[in-house]
């Protein structure tokens, strides 16, 4: 099994900048993430939603619905949308991107992303 | 206002005639050169009165309101008839004593039912059928017959058997009387058929268990203990709780008789083709004008009468053209097709008739066409009026083909591209094959766009498959794909699924779809798979493809937290039921609320919450309600014989065993039911997707009801079923729907869309014209006998269990966002803020 961390905005965003890189924090093993199913973790005071696809990959991004304000975003149906993975806001439907977190149904909206990494089996992500 | 000098019209009348004048002015008049002011002797404003009949099936008196929009320049006066012009004045009085100046005024008064002069006619439960106001006299007599104590069958007697008096005997069908029709000619509706399909018309009516008597007349009506007896000219008496008359329609033309308008021989103020009267300010339009001397009484002549009036008040020079006064009819009637176009009955000189009559099948089709066979005059068709949309528009043009290979089966199949671009496929509307090829070339690539820019297919509907055909003709494709990852149909995937035997989605997709699914096409699958009894809904890959609500099998709410709803089937519950639900709703917090269908929600619950809820539910018995499903919800009931004095079946008993088998079921979209002890329908039955009504004999089954955002009343199914034909007509029923319906697509539009509606269904489920029911009934024995309560196989299983945590890496903590306020009471979420990124776009 092929397991590669998704680019993220974040990373590419704090490249310039040579900031001391991400912190890490482990937050479960890697099998408990079932495929094409998100699960949500509780970094401090930040949500993450974390999303399994098909392939293996593992992504992260904000776990709050930007539309609704709820943290809900981890209980969507992972899907695609021509070809670009994403996840369906269990509330009022709108796809995001897995790997840039844009709304592709509304360009104006979009959710923070986070690296993640496995190490040991434990599915780590990364925060700023 | 006052500043422009407006002139006055004043249109008499406010039917789909005067309606459809008052627009086409409004429209074309933008400088508003006339102030319009409407008078109607109806108390409601116009509405579809050829749609009449569905009001007895529940379309309500708004739906069939004639769209319009407020308009300063349009006044409308309702409930207030005109009683006398005075033409030298240019003056209308009215009923309350309005007086009204005209520089000009429209006659639109419609007709009156001819009722013959017969002794009783004006007893106490004798009807005439034309208004709203009517068919609401008539539903209240036919409510009080059927609840009358006494026994035996509830009658009708329906004088007349044209067009009218079978939309009549239908409606008193669908009210639970039987219908006797008594029609004078020697044949059913012997305006628009011949001799031959006439007796193909009466012989498939027959079989509606409509009864029929031809060749007589009503003499004479009487009052006999309670009830009426309708005597026949052979002599033979009918008993019946109701009377209706609809032996035809006579011109509304008092007010212009008494203005001292010329008149027509057999009635209708007489106007020229620019259908102006004698006096050159009045005009009359519809079924009260007699052009030429003779009055029609079907819509579109009305509706080009309107527009020539419009066009002509404008400054323009329209006339009253021949193709205009078409008076073709197509129509359904008791599940029979009928259609009749151009010289139906060969009135024209050395005219041929064509003929295939094919009792076995029960079709009829007769094709009058010229001395030399070359040009089509007309024709009539029974039992199959399919070819209806192309042949009448060939009416006056040369054949395309040789005429018995155009109407025998298995013949020749005439397409859109045979007719010539001036060939009018609509003929309500008056909208030619070249206008429709316009629309299409300018981007109105499906029915709706056509509808929008042309009016085509907007009145009754007849030339919808030909606008089909003329898109398919342009190559215009009209898609049932699913998504973008199936080009199939909901049930197209259905049929893959059972008939392959594939049950995980990675496979569907893999062999016959594209990408990973989304959350259109994976819950669809999940759905179907659940349909063909793939066991608990969260096993292996299933989990995944479930929906939030279906994946926590509760149901989500705005602020992240889920509602619970234990099953209560049939709205029975125990002392001890109701306690267990209050302590559950108490220890958790939650906010309670009785729901729309007898039963509690709770809500509020978080989802690390959700299993030691459902434990304490489930130890005491109850199990997962389905709320959160696509799903049988509830079936609904009164208390009927346990409790009612007026029951007339256990519908308790009924719904709770409904409810039982057909829990958990699941199905292209939620679906709901209720079971009504007798004819008050307190259970509120026809509201839901099956309704069940007792009988004094048993139980009538209603099909395609729902309330939501376009409430439908269910329709009649089948009449006096006893409790095991029932359940095998039901379990049909959504084994049918289950199999064939679109994704969201509800029972009720399901039957709509259906070709042949809600009488195909009745074949499919009821007459087996499919073969199918045998296959039908094992599939949902299948479903009955492997249900088990979801709730308590995810309590049982602790992978299952794993999922309900708040977070994979702090299992039990509470969700910070989640927050409440409390509100008469109880916990409710913290008022929401208006939503700064706008709604959600609309994807199919």
């Amino acid at each position: 099994m092929t397991i590669s961390i998704s680019p993220t905005v974040t990373e590419r965003d704090s490249a310039p900048t040579a900031s001391p890189g991400p912190r890490w924090e482990a937050v479960c093993r890697y099998d408990r993430l079932l495929p094409e199913r998100g699960v949500a973790a509780l970094l401090g005071d930040v949500q993450v939603a974390l999303f399994r696809t098909h392939d293996g990959t593992v992504h992260a991004i904000g776990n709050i619905d930007p539309f609704s304000g709820a943290a809900v975003l981890s209980r969507g149906i992972v899907g695609d949308r021509a070809g670009v993975a994403t996840v369906a806001s269990p509330v009022y439907k709108q796809a995001f991107d897995l790997v840039t977190g844009r709304c592709l149904d509304d360009p104006d909206v979009a959710v923070p992303t986070y690296p993640v990494r496995v190490a040991d089996g434990l599915l780590e992500v990364g925060l700023p | 206002m006052n500043s422009i000098d407006h002139r006055e019209l004043v249109v008499v009348g406010h039917g789909m005639v005067g309606h459809r004048l008052v627009q086409t002015v409004r429209d074309r008049d933008p400088q508003g050169t006339w102030r319009i002011t409407v008078l109607g002797e109806e108390g409601r404003p116009a509405y579809d009165r050829v749609a009449l009949s569905s009001y007895v099936d529940g379309v309500s008196a708004e739906e069939l309101t004639l769209p319009a929009t407020p308009d300063p320049l349009v006044r409308l006066h309702l409930g207030d008839a005109v009683v006398e012009v005075d033409r030298d004045a240019r003056l209308v009085r009215t009923a309350s004593g309005r007086e009204l100046r005209y520089d000009a005024l429209v006659l639109a008064t419609g007709s009156v039912p001819f009722v013959p002069p017969v002794a009783g006619r004006e007893l106490p439960g004798c009807f005439v059928y034309r208004t709203l106001d009517d068919l609401d006299a008539i539903t209240a007599a036919a409510r009080d017959a059927m609840v009358a104590e006494r026994p035996g069958r509830r009658s009708a007697v329906v004088v007349g058997g044209g067009l009218l008096g079978l939309e009549a005997a239908r409606a008193l069908r669908s009210l639970g009387l039987s219908p006797q029709v008594v029609e004078i000619a020697p044949r059913l509706m012997p305006v628009q058929v011949d001799e031959g399909g006439g007796a193909l018309l009466r012989r498939l009516v027959e079989n509606e268990d409509l009864a029929v008597r031809c060749g007589v007349s009503v003499t004479g009506i009487a009052e006999q203990r309670g009830r009426l007896v309708a005597t026949l000219s052979d002599g033979i008496e009918l008993d019946a709780d109701v009377v209706v008359f609809s032996a035809g329609i006579r011109p509304a033309d008092t007010l212009a008789r008494a203005a001292g308008l010329p008149v027509g021989e057999r009635g209708g103020v007489l106007v020229d083709n620019r259908c102006r009267t004698a006096d050159e300010h009045v005009w009359a339009i519809g079924e009260v004008a007699a052009l030429e001397g003779r009055t029609y009484g079907l819509v579109a002549p009305g509706y080009a009468m309107a527009e020539v009036v419009a066009d002509r008040l404008l400054g323009g020079t329209a006339t009253m053209t021949s193709a205009a006064l078409d008076m073709s009819t197509q129509l359904k009637m008791l599940g029979v097709d009928v259609a009749s176009f151009g010289d139906a009955h060969a009135t024209t000189a050395g005219a041929l008739e064509v003929v295939v009559n094919d009792p076995v099948a029960g079709s009829y089709a007769k094709l009058v066409v010229s001395d030399d066979a070359q040009t089509l005059l007309g024709g009539v068709l029974v039992g199959d009026a399919s070819k209806y949309a192309t042949l009448r528009p060939l009416v006056g043009a040369v054949l395309p083909a040789d005429p018995v290979a155009m109407i025998a089966p298995g013949g020749v199949e005439i397409g859109a591209d045979a007719l010539p671009d001036t060939a009018q496929i609509c003929s309500c509307n008056a909208v030619t094959k070249g206008a429709v090829c316009d629309a299409i070339g300018a981007g109105a690539h499906d029915v709706p766009a056509i509808k929008a820019c042309t009016r085509a297919g907007t009145s009754c509907g007849s030339c919808v498959p030909v606008l089909k055909k003329l898109l398919a003709q342009a190559g215009v494709e009209q898609s049932t794909a699913l998504c973008e990852h199936f080009t199939h149909s909901r049930a197209e995937l259905f049929e893959i699924i059972a008939g392959t035997g594939i049950r995980t989605f990675s496979e569907v997709v893999e062999k016959h779809g594209t990408g990973r699914g989304c959350d259109i096409c994976k819950p669809a699958v999940a759905s179907i798979l659940a349909s063909l009894g793939g066991g608990h809904v969260h096993d292996g890959e299933q989990a995944a493809l479930q929906d939030t609500n279906d994946h926590f099998l509760a149901n989500l709410q705005r602020n992240g937290t889920y509602s619970v709803v234990p099953r209560i089937p049939g709205g029975e519950i125990t002392p001890e039921g109701l306690i267990v639900i209050g302590e559950v709703a108490r220890d958790f917090g939650l906010y309670t609320k009785i729901t729309g269908g007898q039963r509690i929600d709770m809500f509020g619950a978080r989802v690390e919450q959700l299993p030691a809820i459902w434990r304490r539910l489930v130890d005491a018995g109850f199990e997962s309600g389905h709320a959160y499903g696509k799903a049988l919800r509830t079936v609904k009931s009164c208390v009927g014989t346990t409790w009612c004095r007026y029951g007339q079946q256990d519908s308790v008993g009924l719904a709770v065993a409904l409810e039982l088998r057909y829990r958990g079921l699941r199905a292209p979209h939620k679906f709901k039911s209720g079971v009504s002890g007798c004819a008050r329908e307190c259970a509120e039955a026809r509201s839901k997707d099956f309704g069940i009504i007792a009988t004094e004999h048993g139980w009538n089954l209603y099909v395609g009801g729902n309330g939501g955002f376009t409430p439908r009343h269910a329709e009649l199914l089948a009449s006096d079923l006893d409790t095991d034909e029932l359940v095998r007509v039901i379990d049909r029923f959504l084994m049918f729907y289950i199999r064939t319906a679109d994704r969201l697509q509800r029972t009720a539009a399901w039957i709509e869309a259906m070709d042949g509606g809600l009488d195909h269904l009745r074949a499919v489920i009821v007459d087996d014209s499919l073969g199918i029911c045998a296959d039908l009934e094992a599939a949902m024995e299948t479903h009955v006998a492997g249900y088990a309560d979801e709730w308590r196989g995810v309590l049982d299983d602790p992978a299952k269990l794993e999922r309900f945590v708040s977070f994979v890496n702090a299992p039990d903590a509470p969700d910070p966002t989640i927050t409440f306020v409390t509100e008469r009471g109880q916990p409710v979420p913290v008022p929401r803020e208006p939503v700064a990124v706008g709604m959600p776009g609309v994807r199919r």
